[in-house]
């Protein structure tokens, strides 16, 4: 029996097992480590409008269990991966979910209306978080009505349903969450890096080049699972969850928070055999939790044990 | 083809001051074709430290399934990797990236290697395909002080051998320009790795009447290519959104491919 089939807007997914965005680039480096079709699916970097370099470097920095990031987006832009990488991730039984961004809104719907016409583009994950670019980015993903109006733009031009990505660098995580879900955004995904910063023992300065990064790795899963737990009994729609997965019970405590299916990051860095392994170990591990499924998992923290079900396949 | 292994610890010695010789052995070491490349490992158990540390590879010994780095132990990774003891079992990423081609040389003509502090390992390997190719080869090597030269006699064995040091402690007193500006002018190809100021240097005064190839250093992310950590612009589109990566495209480069 499979364990580990969910269903969500626009997803039919084999299991809620999935890479995150900007770690995985576009599948090609690690489909020459392992058959990419085990994926639930595929969150492929950020894509916008026009090629962009991003960030000078160094543009990452270890910190406690974690890492800072400032990339900067950088991505070959909208032509490049409608012509090239989209069509090579075609041979994979994958649904591919695309990460869009922009400085403004009409770079996302520009991107959103060809992107989501992409056959194996099954669901647009709306950038709207990125601490790492100097415009835009993040004033989408901290102000409510500017998330709502950008939600909606998207909407209005999308084939596939539009899940958008929240920045946890926020006061009122569930203020935004609503505010997306009234702009009629189909799921959510969260959590984006939280803003960091280190700096160098010898120097005094900051070890990015940027400045400042997103922080992300387990150091953050505790806000997450927090962020989560919030949000998934404020809203109707369904949360994929991310923010320091590296083990099957890091996934099952997503899914107690209120996730319905998980992305992996940077502990693709740390082992990148990692997805292969969590998807091997998770019926095992329900199994001895005594789940049958893991859709009995989603909201336990909070639900009554009879409610759920929800979003099972 | 990149593969994953807990590799098994042969031997480990400090054979300079914070410097550590580190041999592996196991199956991975039959994917290591090219000097120059590295492996990323994992140091530690656990979650800290998070990510992998490229290594490169110092010697390749087919015949025993084994190979060597030689590292300095610095940060929290290197150090962690240099309590490490015999028997244990390393997590090793590799090999990565694309190295040094040594039928860049002539036979039978003089090449150049020039190396600086924790640059200098991957110019072994180097040095022993080229000696076997039949190309002469100097060293030039740079260091801080006297206690932190290594490999002094492995390299003189391959070839006439130069050491600089900071301080004058030992060899030349100054960097490894100061004795390549003095040698004679018989050397066709360069072969470097080391600190950016040293690569630049190099690179601006060989790139036109020397085939000049550059190993980079970049912090990473993944070390496969994946995350856009590592990248630099291209020489042709120094400002535009052209790039290479470090880990994947390099970490050797032809001088003037791209941006130091
Ligand atoms: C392609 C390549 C080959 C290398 N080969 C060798 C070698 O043969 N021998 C050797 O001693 N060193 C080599 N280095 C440098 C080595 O990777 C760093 O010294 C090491 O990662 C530092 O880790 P740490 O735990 O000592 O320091 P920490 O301060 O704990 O490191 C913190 C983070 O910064 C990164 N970092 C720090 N310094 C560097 C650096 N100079 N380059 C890249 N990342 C860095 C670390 O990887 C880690 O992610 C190589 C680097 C690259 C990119
Ligand atoms: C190197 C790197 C690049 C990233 N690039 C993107 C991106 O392009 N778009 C995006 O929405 N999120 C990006 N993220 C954020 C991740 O998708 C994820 O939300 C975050 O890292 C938290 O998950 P983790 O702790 O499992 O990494 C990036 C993260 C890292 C570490
Ligand atoms: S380190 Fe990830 S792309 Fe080079």
């Amino acid at each position: 029996m499979n364990m580990l089939n969910i269903k969500l807007p626009g997803l039919d997914l084999k299991n809620p097992i999935m890479p995150a965005s900007g770690c995985f680039g576009f599948g090609k480096e690690f489909g020459n480590l392992y058959d990419l079709n085990i994926l639930g699916a595929m969150m492929v970097k950020a894509t916008t409008p026009e090629p962009r370099f991003g960030n000078p470097t160094p543009r990452v920095a270890e910190t406690s269990s974690g890492m800072l990031n400032a990339i900067g987006l950088q991505n070959p832009g909208l032509k490049h991966v409608l012509k090239d990488e989209l069509p090579w991730l075609n041979q994979f039984n994958v649904p591919i979910i695309a990460n869009i961004a922009g400085s403004q809104v009409e770079d996302y719907v520009t991107v959103a209306g060809e992107i989501s016409r992409a056959s194996n583009v099954k669901a647009l994950e709306l950038n709207i978080s990125c601490p790492n670019v100097k415009e835009g980015g993040i004033t989408f993903g901290t102000d409510p009505d500017v998330a709502r109006k950008v939600t909606e733009a998207v909407k209005a031009v999308s084939e596939v349903p539009v899940y958008v990505k929240l920045s946890p660098n926020v006061t009122n995580i569930v203020e935004m969450a609503q505010a997306v879900e009234a702009g009629g955004a189909d799921g959510l995904t969260m959590i984006n890096t939280l803003m960091g910063m280190r700096l160098d023992m010898k120097t005094g300065k900051p070890i990015l080049a940027n400045k400042t990064g997103g922080l992300s790795g387990p150091a953050i899963k505790p806000v997450a699972i927090r962020m989560i737990y919030e949000v998934s009994q404020a809203v109707t729609i369904p949360i994929i969850g991310m923010g320091g997965i590296m083990t099957a019970e890091d996934v099952i405590e997503f899914f107690y928070a209120g996730a319905s299916a998980v992305a992996v990051g940077t502990a693709n860095f740390t082992d990148p055999f990692v997805c292969p392994k969590i998807i091997e170990e998770l019926p095992v591990l329900l199994k001895k939790l005594g789940y049958n499924h893991i859709s009995e998992c989603t909201g336990r923290s909070w639900n009554k044990h009879e409610q759920f079900a929800n979003h099972r396949a | 083809m990149i593969k994953n292994e807990a590799m098994k610890i042969v031997s480990q010695q400090e054979i300079a001051a914070s410097i550590y010789e580190l041999t592996l052995s196991g199956s991975l070491v039959s994917e290591m074709n090219q000097p120059g490349q590295f492996v990323h490992i994992k140091t530690g158990n656990g979650y800290e430290p998070l990510l992998r540390r490229p290594i490169s590879i110092s010697s390749i010994d087919k015949e025993n399934n084994t190979f060597t780095m030689v590292y300095r132990a610095e940060g929290k990774g290197t150090s962690l990797l240099s309590q490490e003891t015999n028997d244990t079992e390393i997590d090793v990423l590799g090999p990565l990236g694309n190295g040094f081609t040594p039928e860049a040389a002539i036979s039978g003509g003089t090449t150049l290697l020039v190396g600086g502090g924790i640059g200098v390992p991957p110019l072994y390997e180097l040095s022993k395909r080229l000696t076997k190719l039949g190309v002469n080869v100097i060293h030039v090597l740079g260091f801080q002080n006297a206690a932190t030269v290594f490999y002094e006699e492995k390299f003189q064995a391959l070839g006439e051998t130069y050491i600089t040091t900071v301080d004058g402690s030992h060899g030349t007193k100054g960097f490894v320009t100061d004795v390549i500006d003095k040698l004679s002018d018989s050397y066709t190809t360069i072969f470097a790795c080391g600190p950016t100021p040293m690569l630049r240097a190099l690179e601006s005064a060989y790139k036109e009447t020397k085939e000049v190839f550059l190993s980079l250093e970049e912090r990473m992310g993944c070390g496969i290519g994946a995350c856009f950590a590592c990248v630099c612009h291209t020489a042709e589109d120094p400002t535009g959104f052209h790039y290479k990566k470090v880990c994947s495209d390099g970490p050797v480069f032809r001088a003037g491919e791209v941006v130091l």
